[in-house]
């Protein structure tokens, strides 16, 4: 599956899209195949402050508990609530199925992060292991 | 100490699990497929053998023979249920226990002959019970043999388990009962043990089959072709643990473990202190007196959140009364269950704990278990 180009992404799996000073975040497809069956997502609610690099919520698999890393700071302005009731969503279309929108606190905070060229690299070797 | 993947141990299936897209993880020392996502993942997996039939390698697993003229008194010695009760062809589901009435392990005990006994235990015990075994038997004139490399072993799990496996063996599977077991020729490998035990809640079968990487592939073959029309999904250790959690069967170093007993676990039906003596027994009748101080217990979420194996349990005051020992979503019931340990007071169905959710108190309460059960056919 080829990784949106006008998505920014990250080394633990999460992408964003920034349009103006709000930016529409989710995790990839990589993530949602090493996940498996997603069953439980766990989101903060509008108002919320995320902060670069921290966790925001959790994410679960049948088998495991896995956290969700802010890719960017910022206010959360939007949950998207289907999640909560069809989490398995994210399987579907990962790069679909966005968790959370924010208002960006630093719009810079973005350009650190991976290109989809790159992404797809990093990937890549992840799977050798 | 961290398993390096070189140091990890393989079951003769490996290949085909790794040819098939398998998800590998590490379980106890051995490297086996969780799930396949070529078969839809571990919901499919699981739902494929409560509606139809699926396969699992479960060759990691160990076995010990117990043979010779004093082999009853040795398994006697060592295991709480009543292995005098066998006919040849039967098996028990048992458990070998430390003095002090906590388990060293849960075991199926098979009556093979005479005075011949196989012992299927769990994968991360086989050492540990083996020379477990062997030095309690040391006063009965028997033999100990490991012979836990010598087979593959599969289980064909669902309601469809005995018409895929009748397509294939010239045994009359229909008389075979629920815990009674047979040899015949399967997929052309001749001498196969079929037993009609399993871990999942369903009927079905467990085939202890020679273990070369060839006659091992064939018959795993040949049992995906041939159930094909039976919607056979091969299914990994995900779905055998969510399946197995449903049907509130144990799994060691989590509802059994040397530091619990046989009266916390509720498996009193299969621990017969009429017996005059075997190990564990004596502290079992002590602890009895004294009454029960911890019990296991079903639990569904009622708000939202699954429990997880370690999870703390609290009452409705936030005080700490104990923990779960599995817990994961169900998917055939789709709900959240956990087992756990609780105090007896909170045992009744109906009553409400919280279960410490990443520092948040979630609340669940005590349901009947099993929580699921096959339908009598």
């Amino acid at each position: 599956m080829p990784y949106p180009s006008d998505f920014k992404y990250t080394k633990e799996h999460e992408w964003i899209k920034a349009e103006g000073g709000i930016a529409t975040l989710g995790i990839t497809n990589y993530a949602q195949e090493s996940l498996g069956d997603i069953v439980f997502v766990e989101l903060p609610k509008p108002g919320a402050e995320v902060t670069k690099g921290k966790t925001f919520g959790s994410i679960e698999s049948v088998k495991a508990v896995s956290d969700l890393y802010a890719p960017a700071s910022g206010t959360v302005s939007e949950v998207n609530g289907e999640l909560s009731t069809a989490p398995e969503k994210i399987n579907k279309d990962a790069h679909s199925a966005w968790m959370i929108k924010i208002k960006l606190k630093d719009p810079g905070e973005l350009s650190s992060l991976l290109s989809a060229a790159d992404y797809e690299k990093f990937v890549a070797e992840e799977g050798s292991h | 100490m961290l398993a390096t993947e070189a140091s990890l141990r393989k079951t003769a299936l490996n290949p085909v699990h790794r040819r098939m897209g398998a998800k590998m993880v590490e379980f106890n020392g051995w490297e086996m497929p969780v799930e396949y996502p070529r078969s839809g993942g571990i919901i499919a997996e699981h739902m494929a053998v409560r509606t139809g039939v699926g396969l699992f390698d479960v060759s990691h697993m160990g076995d010990i023979r117990v043979s010779g003229s004093q082999a009853l008194g040795a398994v006697q010695h060592i295991s709480m249920n009543d292995a005098s009760r066998l006919a040849v062809g039967q098996a028990q589901y048992s458990a070998l226990l430390y003095p002090q009435g906590t388990f060293v392990d849960d075991v199926i005990v098979h009556r093979i002959g005479e005075d011949d006994y196989l012992l299927v235990i769990n994968a991360g015990t086989r050492e540990k019970d083996f020379n477990w075994v062997r030095q309690n038997s040391g006063g009965f004139g028997c033999k100990v043999e490991n012979l836990s490399d010598d087979y593959t072993q599969i289980a064909i799990q669902g309601p469809e388990a005995v018409k895929l496996l009748q397509s294939l063996t010239d045994v009359d599977l229909s008389h075979l009962k629920f815990y009674w077991f047979t040899r015949g020729d399967v997929c052309g490998t001749r001498n196969v043990l079929i037993a009609r035990t399993g871990y999942t809640g369903e009927d079905g079968f467990e085939i202890y089959i020679p273990s070369d990487e060839a006659t091992s592939a064939e018959v795993w073959e040949a049992l995906l072709a041939a159930g094909k029309e039976f919607g056979c999904l091969a299914c990994g250790l995900g779905a055998r643990n969510t399946l197995r959690l449903e049907a509130k069967l144990a799994l060691y170093d989590h509802e059994i473990s040397d530091t619990i007993n046989v009266w916390e676990a509720g498996l009193d039906r299969f621990c017969k202190m009429e017996r005059p003596d075997f190990i564990g027994r004596a502290a079992l009748e002590k602890a009895k007196a004294e009454g029960l101080k911890r019990t296991l217990v079903g639990l569904e979420m009622v708000e939202r959140g699954i429990a997880r194996d370690g999870y703390k349990v609290r009452d409705e005051n936030g005080r700490e009364i104990g923990y779960v020992t599995s817990g994961s979503p169900s998917p055939f019931l789709k709900r959240n269950i956990a087992l756990a340990y609780v105090p007896p007071e909170f045992r009744e169905v109906g009553s409400t704990v919280n279960v410490e959710i990443r520092g948040q108190g979630v609340k669940a309460q005590v349901v009947p278990t099993p929580f699921y059960k096959r339908a009598k056919n």
